[in-house]
């Protein structure tokens, strides 16, 4: 069912940008495509964008979450931009493993780790 | 063979084989479209009972007490799906499911039901998908079937190939063969099966 809160939280750190996801789930078909626009905004804002993907609240999410985070790190290589994930838990992290999805994506524990990740 | 008769004759080897006839069978919504509709194939009225508005009748028990067993049949929409998935999982939470194994079921039933929906009945309303599930404190065994053209198993890419990567979508099967138990594809891939054991 939609939630009418933002399935997103979007704020600034130096030249980072941090998202949040503000649902614990990230499967509805809706809320997917909601924040798969808002991330295609931020990457399209300006070349080389950096962006820092916080799950700190995601316990779980689709095939489909996982086809839009793909599409919106394909869109930022042919940018030339970062893109980060973190806080990710031990149950969803699983997730990225069973289909390698964590060679494909920079993962780290901490949103310090993947904030000092970037490159300048 | 009918749907209805299909479904009533078990199958060898099958564990779920006559779910839909012995557990409780839910119209959730969308028969009414069908109520009068001359042009329907008539099997689909054999299956789905005229829904009279009312809430979804109580899970049966079968004989020993302990297993939930839930029937559902309803047209190809996510928010219908959303209602199943939960239903089952409600009962799968009743019966003790937690931690890994119900992220696993979670999961599983996400995916198969998107498929059906998506892939096998490719969004058509007209299109029915028919979930059943018996749900004991050691495994949860569940049922979806789609009314697409189906697929054959072994042609679908391995999304885990490094030049697949890169691609969008493709991973929904994946994630239902590694956190369910037991899956298999019958009907011509119409029909998913899957199996999983309660490990807490």
């Amino acid at each position: 069912m939609a939630d009418s809160t933002p399935p997103l939280s979007v704020s600034q750190l130096k030249d980072v940008r941090i998202v949040e996801f503000t649902n614990n789930r990230i499967l509805d078909e809706a809320n997917i495509a909601e924040i798969g626009q808002t991330l295609a905004t931020l990457i399209e804002e300006r070349s080389g964008v950096k962006l820092c993907l916080d799950f700190a609240a995601v316990d779980h999410l689709s095939s489909a979450a996982l086809g839009m985070l793909i599409n919106a790190n394909n869109k930022i290589r042919e940018s030339n931009g970062q893109l980060r994930l973190t806080n990710i838990k031990p149950q969803i992290l699983e997730v990225f493993k069973i289909t390698r999805l964590d060679k494909l994506f920079k993962i780290f524990p901490t949103r310090a780790e993947a904030l000092a990740s970037f490159n300048p | 063979m009918p749907v209805a008769d299909r479904e009533r004759a078990p199958e060898s080897g099958n564990p779920i084989g006559n779910w839909f006839s012995s557990g409780s069978r839910m119209d959730v919504g969308g028969s009414k479209r069908r109520k009068g509709s001359g042009s329907e194939p008539s099997r689909r009225k054999s299956v789905v009972a005229p829904s009279r508005g009312a809430a979804p009748r109580k899970p049966s028990r079968s004989a020993d007490g302990e297993a939930l067993k839930l029937a559902f049949t309803f047209p190809s929409d996510y928010a219908k799906a959303h209602t199943v998935q939960k239903q089952i999982l409600d009962a799968a939470e009743k019966r003790g499911f937690g931690g890994e194994s119900f992220f696993a079921l979670r999961i599983a039933l996400e995916e198969g039901l998107v498929n059906a929906i998506k892939h096998g009945n490719r969004l058509d309303r007209e299109k029915l998908v028919r979930v059943a599930a018996k749900v004991t404190r050691a495994r949860a065994e569940i049922t979806v079937e789609d009314e697409g053209a189906g697929f054959e198993r072994h042609t679908v890419p391995d999304p885990t190939a490094n030049q697949n990567l890169h691609r969008c979508s493709g991973r929904g099967i994946l994630l239902i063969e590694a956190y369910m138990s037991e899956v298999k594809w019958d009907h011509g891939g119409r029909r998913l099966r899957m199996v999983r054991e309660n490990r807490g």
